[in-house]
């Protein structure tokens, strides 16, 4: 697609770059020190505060993170969907090598839809009911390619609903998003994001309103899709389960913050931060102790306008007075947590860790 | 565990349905009309602090249920009997003394309190209706739930906009104390909550069960968090109940292969990688035209012509607590992902 010629300009993460100049190949999405804040009549709402992270091709990485964690605000971002009288962005989001943070509207606009798609939560919102669900998904495809005759896209879209498993996809296509269940509508919203062949695709909790048995089939469609088209996907979630089924990387968010970074291996099977660790904890399982109680976090997710001091997680952390004021006053930075590519931002001493996740956390709940 | 099972117990069932209905009439097309049979004829017991769940996908009919045993719908068919009175059609007058015994917890913390009062006129509200004067007075009393339901007593006078998504849940449920009642239905009361306050809602409502002696009938989609909570468990599809049994009946020995397909699609994250094997297709199929025979039929890899002519009873199996509705019935614990040759089965006949 001619995007990966791109000349190699010694970008480094130190230096502001310019909007839409070319970095080095390398992973076909980069978030370097993302913020996102928004200036509400309450105070000023940091809702991603410096957040980093890489996504390649054929890769899916899972964001995981409750209510307020930033999650979607990233991905919003990403995609250039944030009001710009509202949200000031500001760090570096490099996209097949473009850098998307100060490129105009009309720029961003050209790549969405064709080089970035999103799935949304709810499928049923998310597409128009006035139109055929066919004609929405030919649209999305006429938009990119002014060239297309009608019947060229009307076709490409009855291929892309024959794709996603939809059956008798050229009789559904003249058919209203109302006349499609819950399942079929995700289908034809996932034919519809990628319909253009992006190569970068975020799925915003796009099994969440689902039922369960059809949450299965959407998870194992993304990844057969992925399989065959080999794009990076971003998959946001609060389901740990579905990040244990479907990622490769995860990313923990908590207050707007990356707080644990790995791949699903390190991140669920020998998880580092004491978030990470409450909230394997606090899910019930299928497996082991029924009768016991759930181990939950202690209080409730900060607010983001009044974010705690130091380490955000400090008022929930067990082991929080375990480094005298430290969490209370110092920021955790990221930082290596061991095996490779592992990262976790907390203050506990390594060794201290290992030993807490060994003798208090590894036996408990479904962090076994 | 005690052994709980439909067989009559020693002790007289709190709760008997028999036969539950409820029918929405809908108009279709112009002139047409039709009936949605969202819940077609239940049939279970719930006994003195017992805790029953009821469990299945969207509109499996098992929100419809909640709300007709606390009579906020009026059943179309069947019985439902309170400690041996029957309350099917039970008037505004007779039901009164009766909403003391019996209370329900909605789902959406935001919705089922007035922002316009304050929690402590929320949860005396009960009491006023009902011309409760509990000893020591309201404002007394008021207090003393919001301590059981782990709230600070102090913020009586608070708005609900003041507390966050879970503290909102646990003045639901002290509202839903308030009566000191026998039973409580929990309709979906941790579906709208974040994980990590999921966990203190549903160790706050055992903590409840254990010390009040109270019964549950708890509604939910989510298998797992039913799993943590209830003794009992009836798996619903399409308005019926497909499968009834203890709780190790349901999890570990599953026998109709919709409750296995619902177990294995649940994601799990003690196993990473694609979940387990056996893979639905479709959708569930509308209330308004339900398959003919067993409902389940359309998206089971075991049916044959007699799931198409003849519905299945619900029959106990093993002559045990447990009750499957199904022509041929599985055995045994679910396959996991490594073998099994059920799941191959499937996968064979859902391509």
């Amino acid at each position: 697609m001619g995007r990966s010629e791109s000349v190699p300009s010694g970008q480094t993460g130190d230096h502001p770059s310019v909007p839409g100049q070319r970095p080095a190949d390398g992973p076909y999405l980069r978030v370097n020190d993302l913020r996102v804040r928004f200036d509400t009549e309450d105070g000023v709402v940091r809702a991603v505060d410096g957040v980093s992270f890489t996504v390649e091709r054929g890769r899916t990485l899972g964001i995981v993170g409750e209510s307020g964690s930033g999650k979607s605000v990233t991905s919003l971002a990403i995609l250039g969907l944030h009001n710009a009288k509202r949200a000031t962005i500001g760090g570096e989001i490099f996209v097949g090598g473009r850098q998307l943070v100060g490129l105009p509207e009309e720029e961003v606009r050209r790549l969405r839809g064709r080089d970035m798609a999103m799935i949304f939560q709810d499928p049923l919102s998310a597409l128009h009911p006035y139109y055929t669900v066919g004609r929405q998904i030919a649209e999305a495809y006429r938009v990119h390619h002014p060239r297309a005759g009608r019947r060229e896209a009307r076709q490409r879209a009855v291929d892309m609903l024959g794709r996603v498993g939809i059956p008798q996809p050229a009789r559904r296509f003249d058919q209203y998003p109302h006349e499609f269940s819950g399942g079929m509508r995700q289908r034809a919203m996932i034919a519809m994001a990628l319909v253009n062949d992006p190569d970068l695709l975020i799925a915003d909790e796009p099994t969440t309103a689902l039922d369960v048995t059809v949450q299965a089939q959407i998870l194992d469609l993304l990844a057969d899709l992925q399989a065959e088209f080999h794009s990076a996907i971003i998959l946001i979630t609060h389901d740990l389960g579905v990040v244990s089924q479907v990622a490769d990387d995860v990313l923990v968010m908590y207050g707007g913050r990356a707080v644990e970074r790995g791949s699903v291996e390190q991140v669920l099977r020998r998880p580092q931060h004491p978030y990470t660790w409450g909230l394997l904890s606090s899910v019930p399982s299928l497996h082991g102790d029924a009768d016991a109680d759930l181990v939950p976090i202690r209080g409730n997710p900060p607010s983001l306008i009044n974010l705690p001091s130091g380490c955000s997680f400090h008022p929930r952390c067990r082991y929080a007075d375990r480094n005298g004021d430290r969490s209370r006053t110092e920021v955790p930075e990221l930082r290596p947590a061991g095996q490779e590519g592992h990262l976790v931002a907390c203050h506990l001493a390594a060794e201290e860790r290992q030993r807490l996740y060994r003798e208090e956390i590894a036996h408990v709940g479904v962090a076994r | 565990m005690s052994e709980v099972g439909t067989a009559p117990a020693e002790a007289e069932p709190l709760l008997r349905v028999r036969g539950l209905a409820k029918h929405f009439p809908v108009r279709t097309g112009l002139r047409g009309h039709s009936v949605v049979r969202a819940v077609d004829g239940l049939d279970f017991d719930v006994r003195p602090g017992e805790t029953v769940g009821l469990v299945g996908e969207s509109g499996c009919g098992k929100t419809t249920t909640g709300r007709m045993l606390v009579r906020l719908l009026e059943p179309t068919a069947g019985t439902i009997e309170f400690e041996g009175r029957d309350i099917t059609h039970a008037g505004r007058r007779e039901l009164r003394p009766l909403r003391q015994d019996l209370q329900i917890i909605f789902q959406d913390p935001y919705a089922s309190l007035n922002p316009r009062h304050t929690v402590g006129r929320i949860i005396a509200m009960p009491l006023q209706v009902n011309g409760v004067a509990p000893a020591g007075g309201v404002k007394a009393r008021v207090q003393e739930l919001l301590e059981v339901v782990g709230l600070n007593p102090e913020h009586y006078n608070r708005y609900p906009h003041e507390f966050s998504g879970g503290q909102r849940q646990r003045i639901g449920i002290a509202r839903a104390l308030a009566l000191r009642p026998k039973l409580i239905v929990a309709d979906e009361p941790v579906s709208a909550l974040d994980v990590s306050i999921q966990a203190q809602v549903v160790n706050l409502l055992r903590q409840l069960q254990r010390d009040l002696g109270l019964a549950f009938v708890f509604i939910a989609h989510d298998l797992a968090v039913v799993r943590h909570f209830c003794q009992r468990v009836a798996v619903m599809y399409l308005g019926k109940i497909v499968e009834i049994g203890d709780r190790a009946d349901i999890y570990e020995r599953p026998q109709h292969p919709y409750t296995r397909a619902l177990l294995s699609a649940i994601p799990d994250v003690t196993r990473l990688g694609p979940g387990g094997r056996i893979r639905l297709t479709g959708d569930v199929p509308t209330p308004l035209d339900p398959p003919s025979g067993c409902r389940f039929r359309t998206r089971c890899w075991k049916a044959r012509e007699i799931c198409a002519t003849e519905e299945p009873a619900l029959v106990p199996r093993d002559g045990g607590g447990q009750a499957t509705a199904c022509h041929f019935p599985e055995s045994g614990p679910v396959p996991q992902e490594d073998g099994g040759t059920a799941g191959t089965a499937v996968e064979e006949v859902s391509k």
